[in-house]
């Protein structure tokens, strides 16, 4: 009898054991440094990837998917947390070549931009009221990998659905929401995004298809495989793509979902932000890695890859494929984007300038910051000047300061708001909203 | 009326729902070509089909995860747990997620799931697969918590959790999926929150959810023939939200409870009607509010020593008795 489960009407997959053709990236070469494994190396004297390593991950990148190598045998590599893929992109395809990159208009290239600076400005002005004590919480920093939020979101289709982890600002402006209630949020007032109810980790908005927003690292995994699952069952042509960091990968919920997406045919995306740090443990500290954190979907039979989130064309080209692939092809998918962030874990990481070297973080600044490369690509086409720049990054200065003030002038939430909200029959006040006692406290 | 099991008048209310709603789906380990392991949704995959009824991998986290996503999304998946014991490897999916989505969204979104299983000892299966955890969800605002103790009130009970807009966390209990009950044909509902006297007494109100229920009648029965006691037995049906009129009118007729729950006596189910009894019925109290609960040590194995660690009928009596 075939699996249970058949949302769709193609025909089932050949059970099969023979290897269907490659489309796995795969290792030419073996990587002979030795991973700095050992628990008493002191983390405060890891270097920045060396130049050997850097070679390393060129080699190690995969091809592209239509010209992949045939199965070859996997031998037993590393690969380096967060290695400057900007390096490695020089050497690779040009990727604003792309079908996803080619027909883009100025505009839009320029809208990528405005989105980028926005998401930063606002962290920013977010930071300053954080460290002056204005708000609490933790406020996970996305300042660094903001190309990949802005590159996901401009592949949207209008019925594809996004969920992430607690770095969710920079997801919540890319997919449009406002930085007025997004800052408001964060210093709890109840004109946030979530009433003040949610804080940092938690913005949403379902009518922009952005579902979360989650604070436990990996839980929202099996969410982002539900928002599949509901596509595939309402015959939506859309994809979910669920992000998550190189440290959720680790938890064990992600393998399950892993298994039931293959085992389903969900369109899902998982997409790994592998900034290199699982909070302050190395990448290297905390995962045992054949190859890559995404070649652990080839045991469930889920096809993977690799890119480099630093440059919004290359994040574009390989993301905007492998959702394509997922909408029309009910294959999911688990995409690793290497990419970096320059703040710690959470601003509140008392260790963020200890377990990685102040010059590893001026490194990814000056050579791999995405909005930096984002606008000289746009100055090398002649798509923006630098006076234009500066005007978009003006703006969004300006908008993210007029988002504080209005986060600074809004109330705080209602005490009676503190029953609102928990249960939707008694918010609505239906019959059984109100029937039986819902709250124990007086 | 037809005459049925409470496994019949549960796999009853999944074909009318199924049939009514689209969007309802059921989901779990072994639910659809294996029939289910309790047999409670047996046919359903044969008359409905693979979208609608499927079996899932062993990965409680993932596939509870699923069904809250696909809930947020509009659907209803009723989800079922082979043992509510085995909600705890999935217990951030149904407390974090299912429990606190609605509050953190600031009410953008609900999570109209159904979780259910047997949540029961008394098996001679030891202590992880014996729990009975309606006491700590009910502890999440957020979610809801029904224990039905009859068919009848499992069918009614089951069409109003699937057609809630929260999650519902329905338990039922294997020692219970043989009895016998009046079942109506076609669909009927009972609100959640609503308790039911089933027996009427003027001595001492006896306070039940699930088996203990039927423990409590029994245990009336033996008090009213041998001890010229006559018990009233409130079934609380659904845990939260909680029918506390109910109670309280209970004890206002009789000045006396006990209290009879399979749950652990440590911040039980019983504890939180302790609490309202002593908050809000102490002037109408002749004596001390008493419990019967389930001993307060991991389920036992060993099958005699097991059954002396739920409430049974005598131990009832006797307590009730000691309260004269």
């Amino acid at each position: 009898m075939a699996r249970t489960l058949s949302l769709s009407s193609k025909p089932k997959k050949s059970a099969s054991p023979s290897k269907k053709k490659g489309v796995r990236p795969v290792i030419t070469k073996k990587v002979t440094k030795a991973p700095a494994k050992t628990a008493n190396k002191a983390p405060a004297k890891k270097a920045a990837p060396k130049k050997s390593d850097v070679k390393a991950v060129a080699a190690k990148k995969p091809a592209p998917l239509s010209k992949a190598p045939k199965a070859a045998k996997v031998t037993k590599a590393v690969v380096k947390p967060a290695a400057p893929v900007s390096k490695v992109s020089k050497t690779s395809t040009d990727w604003s070549k792309d079908p996803f990159n080619a027909k883009l208009k100025p505009a839009e290239k320029i809208g990528f931009l405005r989105e980028m600076l926005r998401i930063r400005r606002f962290e920013q002005q977010a930071l300053k009221h954080y460290n002056n004590g204005a708000m609490g919480g933790f406020l996970h920093l996305y300042i660094g990998q903001e190309s990949v939020a802005v590159g996901t979101a401009s592949l949207m289709n209008g019925k594809d659905e996004i969920i992430t982890a607690y770095r969710d600002h920079g997801h919540a402006l890319a997919v449009g929401m406002g930085m007025d209630e997004c800052m408001a949020e964060l210093f709890g007032k109840g004109t946030g995004c979530s009433k003040g109810k949610g804080g940092s980790m938690h913005f949403f908005a379902p009518d922009k298809h952005y579902w979360g927003g989650h604070g436990i690292v990996g839980g929202q995994a099996p969410l982002g495989m539900g928002l599949a699952f509901a596509l595939k069952y309402k015959g939506l042509k859309g994809c979910a793509v669920a992000f998550l960091g190189d440290g959720a990968v680790n938890q064990g919920v992600f393998s399950e979902c892993l298994n039931m997406a293959a085992l389903f045919e969900l369109p899902v995306v998982f997409v790994i932000e592998n900034n290199g740090y699982s909070m302050g443990t190395s990448l290297e500290r905390s995962s045992a890695i054949r190859h890559s954190l995404a070649s652990r979907a080839e045991g469930f039979d889920v096809d993977w890859s690799l890119c480099g989130g630093f440059d919004l064309y290359e994040l574009r080209a390989n993301l905007g494929a492998v959702m394509e692939k997922a909408r029309t092809k009910f294959r999911p998918h688990v995409l690793e984007v290497s990419t970096y962030r320059y703040y710690g874990h959470s601003v509140a990481d008392a260790n963020a300038k200890k377990y990685r070297s102040p010059e590893e973080i001026e490194r990814y600044k000056t050579e791999c910051d995405p909005i930096t490369l984002w606008e000289k690509q746009l100055l090398k086409e002649k798509v923006i000047t630098e006076a234009g720049i500066e005007k978009i990054n003006a703006e969004a200065k300006a908008e993210a300061a007029a988002a504080a003030d209005f986060a600074i002038a809004s109330p705080w939430p209602s005490e009676e708001s503190i029953f609102e909200d928990i249960y939707h029959e008694v918010d609505h006040q239906t019959e059984a909203g109100q029937t039986g006692r819902h709250f124990f406290s007086e | 009326m037809p005459v049925i099991t409470y496994r019949q008048a549960l796999n009853d209310a999944f074909a009318e729902e199924l049939s009514r709603d689209e969007n309802v789906f059921l989901m779990g380990e072994e639910v659809a070509q294996y029939n289910g392991a309790y047999k409670v949704t047996e046919g359903l995959w044969q008359k409905f089909g693979s979208k609608r009824v499927i079996d899932t991998p062993i990965s409680e986290a993932a596939f509870l995860g699923m069904g809250v996503g696909a809930a947020m999304m509009g659907l209803r998946p009723v989800v079922e747990l082979m043992f509510w014991s085995f909600a705890y490897v999935g217990l951030d999916q149904i407390i974090n997620n299912a429990g606190c989505i609605r509050y953190m969204s600031g009410g953008l979104i609900n999570v109209p799931m159904v979780i259910r299983g047997p949540a029961n000892g008394g098996t001679n299966v030891g202590a992880t697969h014996s729990h009975t955890p309606e006491n700590f969800l009910a502890n999440t605002p957020g979610l809801k918590v029904v224990c039905p103790a009859t068919p009848y009130d499992a069918k009614g009970l089951m069409i109003s959790s699937i057609r809630d807009n929260d999650t519902v966390c329905f338990m039922e209990n294997t020692l219970l999926y043989g009895d016998l009950g009046e079942v109506p044909d076609g669909a009927y509902t009972i609100p959640l929150g609503v308790a039911e006297v089933k027996r009427e007494g003027i001595d001492v109100s006896l306070i039940a959810h699930g088996r203990a229920v039927l423990t409590s009648l029994a245990a009336a029965e033996i008090l009213s023939a041998e001890h010229g006691i006559e018990a009233e037995v409130v079934d609380l049906r659904s845990i939260r939200p909680l029918d506390e009129e109910t109670i309280l009118n209970s004890v206002a007729k009789t000045h006396r409870a006990v209290l009879v729950d399979e749950n652990k006596p440590f911040c039980g189910v019983s504890s939180q009607i302790a609490a309202l009894l002593a908050e809000q019925a102490f002037d109408e109290l002749d004596a001390p509010v008493l419990r019967v609960t389930a001993l307060d040590a991991p389920a036992i194995y060993s099958m005699p020593l097991e059954k002396l660690q739920l409430p049974d009928a005598q131990v009832v009596v006797a307590k009730v008795l000691s309260s004269f």
